[in-house]
């Protein structure tokens, strides 16, 4: 019997595919309603998946690594991660929810308190993608900083890897407030005691005081520590410096082998709980049919689809067979980006998932109320609760 | 809007309680400030009675007094956009309207954060606009106190018609997600946008297509003169504090007064003062259980803290129940009390001190008694019909066009309003039966913009 597999959906869009949303089943007209999203991830939960992840990003849709485009044939526009993945929290009870959210521009003071909120609005199931943005036209839509234009031509120059290396340095310190806002409330810090009329012991809140080089935050947070303590913390890597940070600063990596050889040595520089390879699916009944799924967008679109996850194009008995094998290069779990929505979803949850099961690889019901709990992490204990003692 | 000779319609909405001593936490029926069913409750009993939308209040940095964090009201709340964002999910028609300052945060985000929410609510989102810029704020941000005090409204001015900008910036029928035709967007264009001020200089593509109401309706609550202005020149609605009838009808017609200048309409921008109520069988049983909440609201602690406000001193040492301090408040400028707006209403501390004691003489009041008088703020006492009354000439005489209620109660303090005034207010046709619209703009009969 294998260890049981983790699994968890990438959502964007209509897929991954920029063609998807021309797919018959496709629904592009509903992607700005909310039961467009209600609908995914109540398919994700029937499936009893880990979690599903939610894209965004802080400047519009474009095919060029160098700004916007004024393409009028892919989809463009989206609605920001955190509020759909709340949006959808009441309405679903054991996924997972991990919107994504950019540390480039935004404050680590609002977004410790959204994710935080999100736990509660979700009792126990909320995660972050953490994301760092090099895009200048991003940096534009904030006007407090010029980023070097970094195209991938120009990644390997020594103004590029020093722009890169910055910007996860600065998440590196991001995260650190963020998860030092969770815990800035002991769990017990609210006593409603009477008889002094204390709502807190203030002796139970903390200031986290952290000063570095990008930015200094005072807290404690507003909102008290979060049901799961630490929500958990998430990020894709594709090279040796976001590896780093991730080691450092996530809970749960998604990285992008190319086979299982290169997942073990990926997964050797990311000693963390969690390791996940990202793979984009295109599923049907039979292999032909898949790569013929395949070719039509890739047709419609005039372009050969690439991207910098492995494309698998197949049966779902297949990809059981090629999860099962990478599991064993020591990845614990796989993120799947559909290439259509919904088919490639529902070809997970009810072609992939009930093959995982048979063989023994997949829950068949929901063993934990708590991400974290789905993942086998415990509950943290506070930073603050030891310091204090001593 | 409103036909000549038939009432006006009332506006009702409901404040989920807050981190101050109006809301009293040790109430035995008192529930969670954070747990999301308390959210769940409120704005569900907001809805059943068919009042026009839920209001969150937001601060960025918990209270302090006297260098210590302030532990005697209820403390920690969530974050704004995502429990409202929840909080859509489980209403249908209630508007979602939250504080979201405009000081430490970037129009680019707050924009695409309020289109969204505007979005994934079928068209509820309301945004009530504040301006604090203090540095002790500061110290939670990238920026820290970057802001004077008398840049905060041209600021808050600044981001919102950038906000406004980014709304805008995609035309309603940008999406045509035709797949036949392979068009996606009918303008390659679409978000196009350029603002460059004293306080921002942006350029790009915003990314959220226009959503249902075109842009959030905006609340404002400032009462300075450049509050009331900004309100004039941009808000559709003002969170007042003016709940009397003749404080209410000279604010009510000094913001009115300033519409025609910004080429407005008088029943564009609604008049919605805050207001507490405390409900009894009779008028003379509301009256007793409102000296009860008084009481609890402010206990000997919180009198003494309240007192250490005007004071700006360590009064700690002063017996609630004694008389008040003989020596003077300390009016430097360095204050005792952080993270409160409040405190700024103190013009005159030394003037005002003497008042208090003059009349803690003059009516035998110890500390406690003398706090309890002059920081009541309860606005409606009595049975259901003396409220619905008394709220009903406050709308017909141009008091206002509705209220912000504050229950005191975390999550019930709303249902006995819901269940014996908001009837008796439908009775006399002041005030909805059905939701006529499905937007929290037709909900407040406001235009959409164009």
């Amino acid at each position: 019997m294998p260890d049981p597999l983790h699994l968890a959906v990438a959502l964007d869009g209509t897929g991954w595919h920029p063609a998807s949303w021309r797919s018959p089943n496709a629904r592009p007209g509903d992607l700005f309603r909310p039961g467009y999203w209600t609908d995914l991830v109540r398919e994700a939960e029937a499936g009893t998946l880990d979690f599903v992840t939610i894209e965004d990003a802080l400047g519009l849709q474009t095919d060029r690594p160098d700004g916007p485009d004024e393409r009028t044939d892919h989809v463009r526009g989206r609605l920001d991660a955190i509020l759909i993945a709340s949006r959808v929290a009441p309405l679903t009870s054991h996924i997972g929810l991990v919107p994504t959210a950019t540390v480039t521009h935004t404050e680590p003071f609002h977004i410790s308190k959204a994710i935080a909120t999100l736990d509660y609005v979700s009792r126990g199931r909320a995660g972050w993608r953490v994301q760092v943005s090099g895009r200048a036209h991003e940096a534009g839509h904030f006007g407090r900083r010029t980023l070097p234009m970094l195209s991938p031509g120009s990644l390997d120059s020594v103004a590029a890897t020093q722009a890169v290396k910055d910007l996860f340095e600065e998440a590196t310190d991001y995260v650190e407030v963020v998860r030092r806002l969770w815990d800035s409330w002991e769990d017990d810090a609210e006593i409603r005691d009477a008889a002094t009329g204390r709502f807190i012991d203030r002796d139970k809140l903390h200031y986290i005081a952290f000063d570095g080089k990008y930015f200094s935050v005072k807290g404690p947070s507003i909102t008290p520590r979060p049901p799961q303590g630490q929500p958990l913390v998430t990020a894709l890597a594709h090279a040796p410096i976001p590896y780093a940070f991730a080691a450092g600063s996530a809970d749960l990596a998604y990285v992008t082998p190319g086979d299982a050889d290169h997942a073990r040595k990926i997964v050797a520089q990311i000693p963390i709980p969690h390791v996940f390879a990202d793979l984009v699916v295109f599923l049907a009944d039979t292999e032909q049919e898949a790569r013929d799924a395949k070719d039509r967008l890739d047709t419609l679109d005039r372009t050969v689809f690439t991207s910098d996850a492995a494309i698998f194009t197949g049966t779902p008995a297949q990809l059981a067979d090629l999860l099962l094998d990478w599991q064993s290069a020591g990845l614990t779990g796989f993120r799947l980006r559909p290439a259509r929505l919904p088919d490639d979803l529902v070809a997970i949850t009810r072609g992939l998932v009930p093959e995982l099961r048979r063989r023994g690889a997949f829950r068949s019901e929901y063993e934990a109320s708590t991400l974290r709990g789905l993942l086998g992490l415990a509950r943290p204990a506070n930073r603050y609760e030891g310091a204090r003692v001593a | 809007m409103r036909e000549l000779g038939l009432p006006k319609q009332i506006h009702l909405a409901a404040h989920f309680p807050g981190v101050n001593n109006t809301t009293v936490w040790s109430d035995p029926k008192a529930g969670s400030h954070i747990e999301f069913d308390s959210f769940v409750k409120l704005a569900q009993t907001a809805e059943r009675a068919k009042f026009d939308f839920f209001f969150l209040a937001e601060g960025l940095r918990l209270r302090e007094q006297g260098g210590q964090i302030y532990d005697l009201d209820v403390v920690g709340r969530p974050d704004t956009f995502t429990v409202l964002a929840a909080l859509a999910a489980v209403t249908t028609h209630l508007g979602l309207a939250g504080t979201i300052n405009s000081t430490f945060n970037e129009p680019y985000e707050v924009a695409r954060q309020f289109a969204s929410l505007d979005h994934l609510s079928d068209g509820r989102a309301a945004w009530n606009v504040v301006t604090s810029w203090d540095a002790f704020t500061g110290e939670n941000f990238r920026r820290g106190g970057f802001l004077a005090e008398s840049d905060r409204y041209t600021r808050a001015t600044q981001f919102l018609a950038t906000a406004r900008e980014l709304f805008d910036s995609w035309p309603a029928d940008a999406v045509a997600a035709d797949k036949e035709s392979g068009v996606f967007l009918r303008d390659g264009s679409a978000g196009r946008f350029q603002h460059a001020d004293q306080h921002f200089d942006i350029a790009g593509r915003f990314n959220v297509p226009r959503s249902p109401q075109g842009r959030p309706v905006i609340l404002q609550a400032g009462d300075s003169d450049g509050g009331r202005e900004f309100a004039a020149a941009t808000a559709d609605a003002i969170f007042s504090r003016h709940g009397t009838l003749v404080e209410g009808q000279k604010f009510y017609a000094d913001v009115k007064r300033r519409l025609p200048a910004y080429g407005r309409e008088r029943d564009s921008l609604k008049v919605l003062p805050a207001a507490t109520f405390i409900l009894g069988d009779t008028d003379a049983d509301a009256q007793e259980k409102a000296a009860v909440v008084r009481r609890q609201q402010v206990s000997g602690a919180t009198a003494i803290k309240l007192l250490e406000q005007l004071w700006n001193r360590d009064l700690s040492g002063y017996d609630p129940d004694g008389p008040l301090p003989a020596i003077d408040p300390d009016v430097s400028d360095s204050h005792i009390a952080k993270g409160r707006a409040s405190v700024r209403m103190h013009r005159d501390p030394i003037a005002t001190a003497n008042e208090w004691r003059a009349r803690a003489e003059a009516e035998k009041l110890s500390i406690r008694d003398l706090i309890v008088e002059v920081t009541n703020r309860q606005t409606f006492i009595g049975a259901a019909a003396t409220i619905a009354g008394e709220i009903n000439d406050l709308v017909q005489q141009d008091a206002a066009d509705g209220f912000i209620l504050v229950p005191h109660v975390t999550p019930d303090g709303l249902d006995e309003f819901a269940d014996t005034v908001v009837p008796l207010l439908q009775e006399r046709g002041v005030f909805r039966t059905e939701y006529e619209g499905t937007t929290l703009r037709d909900h407040l009969g406001l235009e959409f913009p164009q």
